[in-house]
């Protein structure tokens, strides 16, 4: 069997760095969707939620369809093969998207008790959902699927639903939840903090426990051909990071704890992505039948357009995406959404007449990110 | 229906109804960032409400086209998993580049604008909202290049080792002569859409009586880009009919339910047919002498191929089989199109005459047409995409690949199924979402003039509060 030519490489690298990226930047606001009841006490405390992650949460999942592009043009057996053999699976995580990213944009457009607890419950729900199923379409990947020789798969959703699977997404569902968590703690003020903490330390010992299963098997599971010192290497680098993160949360060093959870993330799937290759999906009928990357791969002319077009867009874009964390970089606290502004006070501090344009006073939020009224208004 | 005809269905629904929104958000996105343009430079408040009112609009749809995009990039894997390996090594391309360009400009600058108000200094706030309607124009360019290589592939040599089409070159992809009429074509489709809709709303607006200068100065605004735009519409899309002879000549006759190759054709603009896929003889059929001639080919007597020529042709070239598509479906998708296309040129001239004459706003015929108006483009924008899609059955690429051998094929029909129930309630719970959210702001209205504002905060019903707030 032929082994992938540097392009070919290339792009298996690049593809793992958008799902990594992926992970690292959505898994938090999974987590910050399916806290934000739990944490979220009033309608104050939610709206607050909401707005640790409404800049950002839009791009992150660009990075989801970007690694879907980027696999249908330098591997397009890998794409037709993955993602019509993960039909229905792909069609519950792409339902969950849908509804969770609507809930954010609707939540605050009416103020109806109803309307709000149901685009809560939406948000809630497509969280956890696509935080769970994103571990288990992984780990089945990895794993395997049952697949012909034409590299179409066999098995129906319940066939990728096995114990290993379904522990790989109580793997993602977990260090997700308490990714959120961490962020949360890092993004807000006050009393909001606290409880944050309160459910990233169990949440990070959750991880590292069933992470710690998951990659020992995976290490074991002989479906992926033996052991791999590599993955093995990086996989113990993942449980590492992940351990140190409930330490530093018992120091109250949330900064690092997230540095080293989205590292744990990051290691996770680099661990998990170096198991797979040189395959991109393996079959459990039988080896003979594995998708490799050589046999799915585009063109070397495609790739090598798409590698000039990574080189350009790639670099900008890490850049003005850097830039919007840093623009909303501000912890947020329940005194910047509560009182009801004059409508002449929001116009003047939007309109720019005074000095107010860098978002000097108040620390937190100006002008458009008010909330005008709301329940917990208290108008006259 | 078999599996092929629920995949396309699924296909149908998610795309249309994802096209429904898009081309609002490219509209109201370069409209909003001309009102907020006009703000910056002139400081003028109106402006600034403008710019907020318009803006909640643009956010509720571009919501919704973002959220319903994300299937677009996975379904041709999904359900047509043999139509992306043939192909992807093509499509794929610019759909990547659609990602890495223009989706991760329009989502990121897009959260920068809504939360930035304040934040970011009015300049660079400013570039935020530009940086957003170049992204959508952008990602508008990236897919209609991928669609056109199925219209009319270039650039591509076949495998016959692998049965599969390989790119050759990117700039003939990219520069196909059909994305260079198809782009101008659907972007001021959709620069339509948004001023039509804005002219819609604002209409509304004054026959309630509401008096807002935002409203007035909306329509003044917004009347020479919507006559503007639905021109060049028009003229590319005519541009784009005579290409169409050329390239897809069955599509150009079928769209004219053409039968007989005819010198000096004329052109029907009314008829009905027995209710089948390729009826055999029209019931009603009222023409106009020659005009599709002049239309097609520019000449009083040019030729012009009919149904069952092109046919017989397309046999010989490909094999047996039927390769005309379902002629009602073309013939009156087409006139759906270009009639509201005419329609769209008709009410912005007509606006513009009463605004010169400065009576636009005791015209209350004028003010329900337009009205009425803003549901128009949406529906030429639908018929468009259905008359593109329909009328290149049966290939899903043109002359290299048939839609019957381009899908996954071990997804089975009780996944379609329940795929197909699954978008269409969420769907049609965005839908009716999306409507009652536009229904509400329109009901909520622009910010007051600030001289009718009251000094403090009043009114415990919330109807007056100050509604300012784009964010959630």
């Amino acid at each position: 069997m032929r082994d992938p030519n540097f392009l070919q490489t290339l792009w298996f690298l690049l593809i793992g760095v958008l799902w990594v990226g992926y992970f690292v930047l959505e898994g938090f606001d999974f987590g910050v969707g399916m806290l934000l009841r739990a944490l979220g006490r009033d309608e104050t405390d939610k709206r607050m939620i909401i707005h640790t992650i409404g800049p950002v949460w839009d791009g992150n999942e660009v990075w989801l369809l970007t690694a879907g592009g980027a696999t249908f043009a330098a591997f397009p057996g890998w794409y037709a093969s993955l993602f019509s053999g993960f039909y229905l699976a792909l069609f519950l995580i792409l339902a969950a998207l849908i509804i969770r990213g609507v809930s954010f944009e609707f939540w605050g457009k009416d103020d109806s008790p109803r309307w709000r607890a149901t685009w809560e419950w939406t948000a809630v729900t497509g969280s956890f959902l696509a935080a769970l199923l994103w571990g288990v379409g992984w780990a089945d990947i990895v794993h395997g699927v049952p697949m012909n020789a034409a590299h179409n798969v066999t098995a129906s959703l319940w066939d990728l639903l096995h114990p290993y699977a379904l522990l790989g997404g109580l793997v993602t569902l977990s260090l997700f939840l308490s990714h959120g968590a961490i962020f949360l703690s890092l993004r807000t003020r006050g009393e909001m903090v606290q409880r944050a903490r309160a459910v990233a330390r169990p949440a990070s010992l959750a991880s590292v426990a069933l992470m710690s299963g998951f990659l020992l098997w995976t290490a074991f599971d002989q479906n992926s051909g033996g052991v791999k010192v590599s993955a093995q290497i990086v996989a113990a680098g993942a449980i590492a990071l992940a351990a140190a993160v409930p330490l530093m949360l018992a120091r109250r060093r949330e900064g690092r704890a997230f540095a080293l959870s989205a590292g744990a993330i990051a290691l996770l799937f680099t661990s998990l992505f170096i198991e797979l290759f040189p395959n991109a999906l393996g079959s459990t009928t039988s080896h003979a039948y594995d998708l490799t990357l050589v046999a799915s791969s585009s063109t070397h002319y495609t790739q090598t357009v798409m590698t000039v077009v990574a080189i350009v867009f790639v670099p900008i874009v890490l850049l003005y995406q850097g830039w919007t964390y840093w623009v909303f970089r501000h912890r947020l606290g329940r005194d910047d959404f509560e009182g009801t502004p004059t409508p002449l006070a929001v116009l003047e501090s939007l309109g720019g007449k005074g000095g107010d344009r860098d978002g000097q006073t108040g620390g937190g939020l100006t002008g458009g990110q008010l909330p005008a009224s709301g329940p917990s208004g208290s108008s006259p | 229906m078999n599996t092929l005809e629920l995949a396309r269905t699924q296909f149908g629904i998610t795309t249309l109804f994802h096209f429904i929104f898009v081309p609002m958000s490219i509209g109201l996105a370069a409209w909003v960032a001309y009102c907020q343009t006009r703000y910056y430079r002139s400081g003028d408040e109106v402006y600034l409400r403008m710019t907020r009112f318009w803006g909640k609009f643009m956010l509720i749809s571009l919501a919704i086209g973002v959220v319903t995009g994300i299937v677009q990039e996975f379904q041709f894997g999904m359900n047509w998993s043999e139509y992306s390996r043939y192909v992807g090594d093509i499509f794929g391309a610019p759909l990547a580049m659609e990602g890495l360009a223009a989706f991760f400009l329009e989502s990121t600058f897009i959260g920068l604008w809504l939360f930035g108000w304040g934040r970011l200094s009015p300049k660079v706030h400013l570039a935020t909202i530009w940086l957003t309607a170049f992204g959508t124009v952008l990602s508008a360019y990236f897919i209609l290049a991928a669609n056109s290589w199925m219209q009319h592939p270039v650039g591509y040599a076949i495998n016959h080792v692998t049965h599969r089409a390989e790119l050759k070159s990117i700039f003939a992809v990219l520069g196909n002569s059909t994305v260079l009429l198809a782009f101008p074509h659907t972007v001021f489709g959709a620069f339509c859409t948004g001023a039509m809709l804005v002219l819609g709303i604002s209409a509304l607006g004054l026959l309630r009586n509401r008096r807002n200068e935002v409203y007035s100065r909306s329509v003044r605004k917004v009347l020479p880009l919507a006559l503007a735009a639905a021109i060049l519409t028009g003229a590319f899309g005519h541009s784009q009919g005579m290409l169409m002879e050329e390239q897809q000549p069955m599509k150009m006759a079928a769209a004219e339910a053409l039968y007989k190759t005819t010198k000096g054709a004329s052109l029907s603009i009314f008829a009905v047919g027995p209710f089948e896929h390729f009826p055999k003889r029209l019931n009603t059929d009222i023409r106009i002498p020659h005009l599709l001639s002049i239309l097609g080919t520019a000449s009083w007597n040019g030729e012009v191929k009919g149904v069952n020529q092109l046919n017989r042709e397309d046999q010989a070239k490909y094999g047996p089989g039927d390769y005309v598509p379902i002629l009602g479906v073309t013939y009156w998708t087409f006139r759906i199109m270009a009639g509201v296309g005419v329609l769209l040129v008709l009410i912005p001239l007509l606006g513009l005459l009463l605004v010169r004459r400065g009576i636009f706003e005791r015209k209350r015929w004028f003010l329900r047409a337009a009205v009425a108006g803003a549901f128009l483009p949406p529906l030429a924008n639908l018929a468009g995409w259905i008359f593109t899609e329909m009328g290149r059955q049966p290939w899903v690429v043109y002359g290299l690949l048939k839609t019957n051998d381009a899908r996954s094929p071990l997804v089975s029909s009780g996944d379609i199924i329940l795929s197909l129930v699954g978008y269409t309630v969420i769907y049609g719970i965005l839908l009716i979402v999306g409507g009652r959210l536009f229904l509400k702001e329109i009901a909520h209205g622009p910010e007051p003039e600030p001289a009718e504002q009251p000094q403090a905060p009043s009114g415990g019903d919330g109807s007056q509060r100050p509604d300012l707030v784009l964010a959630y």
